[in-house]
């Protein structure tokens, strides 16, 4: 991408001088946080609640009952609901997939499981083919209230058939509502909001975030704590430039806005929360302030979700860029196993703070 | 078995040392299988395809046991340079078709390269070329529909290949019988290898801890594959004596189980039948274990020793022609630039 014109731009916001008065903003998700929780608990709890307010709630999945789920997520839910609505499958993603499609169709509310969705591959047809369209075909008489969650993106050290992003593919699909949770509370009140949902939703998770713990206040642990979804939140306001992010990313984000204000950069964070519905308004909202906009993702650049993020920018504010919107995103090459390698393969803090500075002309 | 055994064993130590990492599955347990079928009855021009559980499918292959460690280090001098890990070794020379991480996955890739050899016979009028393919697998892939249609392409195409299931009754925490529905009306247990003759091949069933017993049912299978006969479908009954990988906590084993298998170890079974057949003394078996711990204790000062990949991997191998990268901004190719693979995760 072309970078003519970014330094002028820059020395023109930077004498606007507003870097200082975003630094005064708080953090507003640490400040009133009470109780500390980690996303594997935020997601237990919240199928643990939806289960007992909704008896066609049911799980199915590989490993989730007997085994308390690969990742430990759905531990305690056999023991509390029983085999019968926590369903241990055999290793047969088309097969247990579709059950659940068909499940949704007739008027249940299943969650499957991917134990990573790296296994959806062996399901697509029955995620894209079957529960994204039959609403849309069947002109409304069909709905599928189903939600398809797991582990999304790199994990560590488990190369290139185990470490791949499907935020870009899932979202590209009409039919389908597609969640990333940051921290605890959005992977609770996403999570609910999901399973209560009429629409089949796509849900990513990230494994290397689920022993992670994230502060909480007592709204988020109220039993009908939803987050809403196609809401984009702000992580943290700036006035410099808009880092838009989900999942993990987020987090590189948040460090990255602190780095940079030591050097007197103002960002602003942009948790998207909701991939589909994307939330336009928000995105436009932060770059009609900021007038600069990078997007981060761990998922490759091609058709991914920061070419979503740069458009949305340029069709919605094109005239309020003082800066060609950018993005930072994984390497276009399968995951290498080498560690070295792998860690090149991957978008850092630093490679944020980077091209935060070259955007900004410094 | 005894250099797979000890390999293993090796791996689990340099896992917990943090020489390697993320998922490693290992073998220990299931030896007979891989001697038995690999090791006793295919040739180097032979196809396997295996799955995430793959070091000693390769080594009984043929594939160096440095290379196998030093990727597994993810060091250059590994079999894939450090680029495919411990789930997925390939080597071309030794007629690994790969190990696969997806359950399932390697089934009709070795079903393909057993096409190859059918189509080179029959078209290419190379009549002489018998090679076959053999597919490795677990009980828990035996759910999977890439399976059942492999099976009945198999038969169908009259393809020169095998499918051995390890079966070693768990599939991570699932077992068997409770992922599996019973293989007859009048039958309670969920026997795999009846699924052959349903699809137009024989299904043999073999003790997998006997080494000798898996030889020859392997090397019937082989034989006829190699007459053009067709598949064959062989259910081994093994036993994984660690957990899934090197992760899993193993709490749903009972001990039991694990002892009842434990006491049938394939390697010291085997060492008693050499004694009591004049085959080796137990000096000479001293002896083999002494070296296996050596050529063991080499492959990791190898490995350990290996460089680095160098950043320029990172960018190699995703196409063979790297054009696939395309055009950059100067009407060049990209890969074309000088520092093209020095490598960054930055794009913009």
């Amino acid at each position: 991408m072309q970078r003519l014109g970014c330094g002028a731009a820059a020395l023109l916001r930077r004498s606007q001088g507003d870097g200082a008065a975003a630094a005064l903003v708080p953090q507003l998700v640490r400040s009133y946080a009470t109780t500390q929780m980690t996303i594997r608990d935020a997601l237990n709890s919240a199928m643990d609640e939806e289960m007992a307010r909704d008896e066609t709630v049911f799980i199915m999945g590989e490993e989730v009952a007997e085994y308390q789920g690969a990742y430990k997520i759905t531990r305690g839910l056999l023991q509390k609901y029983g085999p019968k609505r926590v369903k241990d499958t055999p290793i047969t993603e088309a097969g247990f997939t579709g059950i659940g499609v068909g499940a949704a169709f007739q008027g249940l509310r299943p969650i499957v499981e991917f134990m990573t969705f790296n296994f959806s591959m062996q399901a697509i047809d029955q995620i894209v083919n079957s529960a994204a369209k039959h609403h849309y075909m069947s002109s409304g008489a069909v709905t599928c209230p189903i939600v398809f969650r797991g582990a999304n993106g790199a994990a560590a050290g488990v190369a290139a058939q185990h470490s791949q992003c499907f935020a870009a593919w899932y979202s590209s699909v009409p039919g389908l509502k597609v969640l990333a949770p940051y921290d605890s509370e959005d992977a609770r009140g996403l999570l609910k909001a999901a399973i209560r949902d009429p629409d089949p939703v796509v849900f990513l998770e990230n494994e290397i975030l689920y022993g992670e713990p994230f502060p909480v206040d007592e709204a988020v642990l109220d039993k009908d704590f939803v987050v809403p979804i196609g809401k984009a939140k702000i992580m943290r306001s700036g006035s410099d430039i808009t880092l838009v992010g989900f999942g993990k990313m987020v987090g590189y984000n948040l460090k990255a806005a602190e780095l940079l204000e030591q050097e007197g950069i103002s960002a602003e964070v942009l948790n998207l929360r909701s991939l589909k519905p994307i939330d336009r308004d928000a995105i436009a909202a932060s770059v009609r302030k900021t007038h600069r906009v990078l997007s981060v993702e761990e998922g490759w650049p091609q058709s991914g979700v920061g070419s979503e993020i740069i458009s949305i920018a340029i069709e919605e504010c094109f005239d309020d860029l003082d800066a060609p919107p950018e993005r930072v995103t994984g390497a276009e090459v399968p995951m290498p196993y080498a560690q070295n390698l792998e860690a090149a393969a991957l978008p850092t803090v630093e490679h944020v703070v980077a091209a935060v500075k070259r955007m900004m002309g410094k | 078995m005894v250099l797979g055994r000890e390999f293993e064993e090796m791996c689990a130590q340099m896992y917990y040392r943090g020489k390697m990492f993320g998922f490693v599955h290992l073998y220990s347990g299931q030896e007979a299988v891989s001697t038995g079928v690999i090791k006793a009855c295919l040739r180097k021009d032979d196809f396997i395809s295996s799955t995430y559980r793959d070091h000693v499918h390769a080594l009984s292959k043929g594939v160096s046991a440095r290379k196998v460690m030093a990727e597994l280090f993810g060091k250059k001098t590994g079999v894939s340079r450090g680029q495919g890990g411990s789930m997925h070794l390939f080597d071309r020379e030794h007629g690994l078709l790969g190990g696969y991480a997806f359950i399932g996955e390697g089934i009709p890739i070795g079903l393909g390269a057993a096409y190859q050899v059918a189509y080179s016979r029959r078209v290419l009028g190379n009549e002489s070329d018998d090679r076959v393919a053999v597919n490795f697998f677990g009980d828990g892939t035996c759910n999977v529909g890439q399976f059942y249609e492999s099976l009945n392409m198999a038969t169908l195409y009259k393809l020169p290949c095998i499918f051995v299931v390890e079966n070693n009754k768990w599939a991570i925490g699932m077992n068997h019988p409770r992922a599996t529905a019973p293989s007859g009306i009048a039958d309670n247990e969920p026997w795999i290898y009846k699924k052959g003759p349903a699809f137009g091949m024989p299904g043999v069933h073999v003790d997998g801890m006997d080494v000798m017993k898996v030889r020859e049912v392997a090397m019937e299978a082989v034989e006829r594959a190699r007459r053009g006969e067709g598949p064959t479908l062989i259910e081994a009954e093994t036993y994984r004596y660690r957990g899934h990988s090197l992760a899993d906590p193993d709490e749903l084993r009972r001990k039991e189980e694990k002892e009842h298998y434990a006491a049938r170890d394939p390697i010291p079974q085997f060492a008693k039948y050499m004694v009591a057949n004049g085959l080796a003394t137990e000096s000479d078996i001293k002896a083999l274990e002494a070296k296996v711990k050596e050529v063991v204790d080499d492959c990791v000062e190898y490995a350990e020793n290996s460089p680095k990949p160098d950043m320029s991997q990172l960018l190699e191998n995703v196409f063979a022609d790297p054009k696939g990268f395309g055009i950059g901004p100067d009407g060049r190719y990209r890969y074309e630039n000088p520092g093209f693979t020095a490598g960054t995760a930055e794009v913009s």
